[in-house]
């Protein structure tokens, strides 16, 4: 069952701006296996929606897609026509967005929003359309599903908008669906409302999602793997257990001691110094190494490939943790 | 016993809201009636800051912990109650008499896109407090001496004092901010969601400035967040709100360590960690919080509590001083007491 479901290799993807080339996917790899939750972490700037996107060839100009293959279930999507994505997008694969108040839209009913998914995706009529959709909904944890079916989306709130999102992106049975910030908008309580459902119905029907977030709690509750994105190119990858226990990136060191812990209050946090850098101004040698606390002049000489490090974790630094240090 | 740098009794906020004239007409027993709708933000919020203090408000969306920041600048009027800072009541002083009570009291914001004048030098945004502060004859060099040495003091340097705020990025908007807030010397600093917007690598280097300058100013804070795990680093005492009443107040080890309001218990069981050690069994709460212009009889979180019993309905529940200390509202825990 442990087959690759999406396979991506050397992806780029870079906007061509009038403020220089911004290379905000640069040289990007990891694979999706069925069934699998694999979460894209970074902070902003990271490169890590516009992977999303890049997966199904959203990204508008001056964006465009350089180099690298995206192979799912076996065909390329680089290389398909956009009549053949067509039927990709939102029926083999599907997003979530991050913000519920402008993905639907708000001039028709939320039955219809869902009626077109399963138009173009199936060829049910109009009754066993109309059925699908009232058992979609009970399925989110919509009550009266059916007199909602002819709601439109601002008599929704943003937790229940989110849950028809939910639904739209499950209707047409995704294998893989695409959940970029899907509960940042959201308060607590119902983002782990929202989780656990996105957790059951992955599971229920054996797709697979990609989980784009900033939020390693997050994470390291939802995702298999871990995917760890700084200035456009992984620096870390490997299971998440792993990853959030002794990770060997200093970058994923520094996110995970900057959150504050329930555990051990000290002082101060641990803090990574400095900013994020221009992405347009990258020079040779790892993005990382002027916020690194283990720089050496090699960092500065040389970027460092990604390479296995231990167990099931891949890191791109000249200078890993060691497992008893991190 | 020292004066509180802040105390606020009873705080009531109350918008009108709900459009036009002809929107809210009814016709009723032969009368034409206009009722206003009225949104119920803040119901009778007590909370009181000693010096040095760190207190912090959290809640979701909706709750008023806003608000009740908002009010106790006196950006909002507050529609009862008594807001005491340092001693002195302002809850009814006009604008002007107002001026002289912020050298005591600044504030900081959630956007730092949003709260600073894109056409105003770094320079002026950061002494502009203290100028409306000053006393006359303290020359422009001197103002610009002093804006330069708060700048250094958040980590900017004096070249970047000639600035305009979009040069800067979000992390150091913040710290600019803050050194506005530090202009005048404060003894209170509200910050409203201070770090929500910001990376988490940039939230912890602005949260170790704040708690340096508390340190170092002998600063009170009323920090409000929606982040647990912020709120546990910052907060002496946290006091957790939902839909504009105080469920919860007490010290940062009692509410983390034994929280008595099942909406306490549920926040905390809800927010994401990634210790995986400690998950705790999660006590689930259904739906989504009720709209603030119909407020639930009895207990305001009746409607999603899973321990609720039929005296919840009937009667709204008091916050009442617990044994330990903390205070509660919640008829599970005053039925004991």
């Amino acid at each position: 069952m442990n087959e690759t479901l999406l396979d991506i290799r050397g992806l780029k993807t870079h906007f061509h701006t009038f403020g220089g080339l911004v290379k905000a996917v640069d040289g990007v790899s990891f694979d999706v296996k069925r069934g699998e939750v694999v979460g894209l972490v970074g902070e902003s700037g990271g490169g890590k929606s516009v992977i999303g996107f890049s997966i199904l060839r959203l990204i508008d100009p001056p964006g465009r897609i350089e180099a690298g293959e995206i192979v799912f279930d076996g065909e390329d999507l680089i290389r398909k026509t956009e009549d053949e994505l067509r039927a990709v997008r939102g029926g083999e694969i599907a997003m979530v967005f991050q913000d519920p108040m402008t993905s639907l839209n708000p001039v028709y009913t939320i039955g219809r929003q869902m009626d077109e998914m399963l138009k173009l995706h199936t060829d049910l009529d109009e009754p066993a359309r109309r059925a699908r959709c009232i058992r979609m909904l009970e399925d989110v944890g919509i009550s009266e599903a059916e007199s909602r079916l002819d709601a439109y989306p601002h008599q929704f709130s943003g937790g229940m908008r989110q849950r028809v999102v939910i639904a739209i992106a499950l209707l047409a049975g995704s294998r893989l669906i695409i959940a970029d910030e899907p509960t940042t908008a959201l308060d607590v309580t119902v983002q782990s409302q929202i989780l656990k459902l996105m957790r059951r119905q992955i599971s229920e029907r054996g797709a697979a999602m990609i989980l784009v977030t900033h939020d390693l709690a997050v994470v390291s509750e939802m995702a298999d793997r871990v995917v760890v994105l700084y200035c456009g190119k992984v620096v870390e990858r490997g299971r998440t257990e792993d990853v959030i226990a002794h990770p060997a990136h200093p970058y994923t060191r520094g996110l995970l001691d900057s959150i504050p812990r329930i555990t051990d209050r000290q002082h101060r946090l641990r803090q990574i110094p400095g900013t994020v850098p221009d992405i347009r101004k990258l020079g040779k040698g790892c993005s990382f190494r002027e916020r690194c606390f283990r720089a050496q002049p090699l960092c500065a000489e040389q970027a460092p490939k990604l390479a296995p490090v231990r167990h099931s974790l891949d890191a791109a630094c000249h200078f890993p943790l060691e497992e008893s240090e991190a | 016993m020292t004066t509180p740098v802040l105390e606020v009794r009873n705080l009531v906020k109350a918008f009108p809201v709900g459009g036009g004239i002809f929107e809210r007409l009814r016709f009723a027993k032969g009368h034409l009636l206009a009722p206003q709708k009225i949104l119920r933000a803040v119901n009778g919020v007590s909370l009181s800051i000693a010096p040095g203090e760190v207190m912090a408000l959290v809640g979701e969306s909706g709750c008023g912990k806003s608000t009740v920041a908002k009010t106790i600048a006196r950006i909002y009027e507050p529609t009862s109650g008594e807001i005491r800072i340092d001693g002195e009541d302002v809850s009814h002083l006009a604008f002007k008499q107002m001026r002289p009570v912020r050298r005591k009291l600044q504030m900081i914001f959630q956007d730092p896109y949003a709260s600073l004048d894109p056409r105003q030098r770094v320079k002026d945004i950061v002494i502009e407090p203290r100028r409306a502060q000053a006393e006359k004859g303290l020359s422009r060099k001197a103002l610009e001496a002093e804006a330069v040495a708060l700048l250094a003091r958040v980590g900017l340097n004096a070249e970047q004092a000639n600035r305009y705020p979009h040069q800067f990025s979000g992390g150091q908007r913040q710290r600019i901010g803050i050194a506005r807030a530090l202009s005048v010397r404060p003894k209170l600093i509200i910050a409203d969601e201070p770090v929500s917007a910001l990376d988490v690598s940039i939230q912890a280097q602005i949260l170790n400035l704040m708690m340096d300058l508390r340190d170092e100013f002998g600063l009170s804070y009323l920090f409000v967040s929606h982040d647990l795990s912020v709120v546990h680093h910052i907060a002496d005492r946290i006091g957790v709100m939902y839909l504009g009443f105080m469920v919860e107040t007490a010290t940062r080890d009692q509410l983390f360590n034994q929280p008595k309001h099942p909406y306490t218990r549920a926040l905390l069981s809800a927010a994401p960690t990634v210790d995986r050690a400690l998950r705790k069994p999660e006590i689930e709460i259904a739906g989504e919080v009720p709209s603030a212009l119909r407020l639930p009889q009895g207990c305001c979180f009746r409607t999603r509590c899973p321990l609720a019993f039929d005296r919840c309905a009937a009667e709204r529940p008091a916050l009442l001083e617990q044994p330990d200390g903390s205070s509660v509202a919640c008829h599970l825990h005053n039925q004991a007491a």
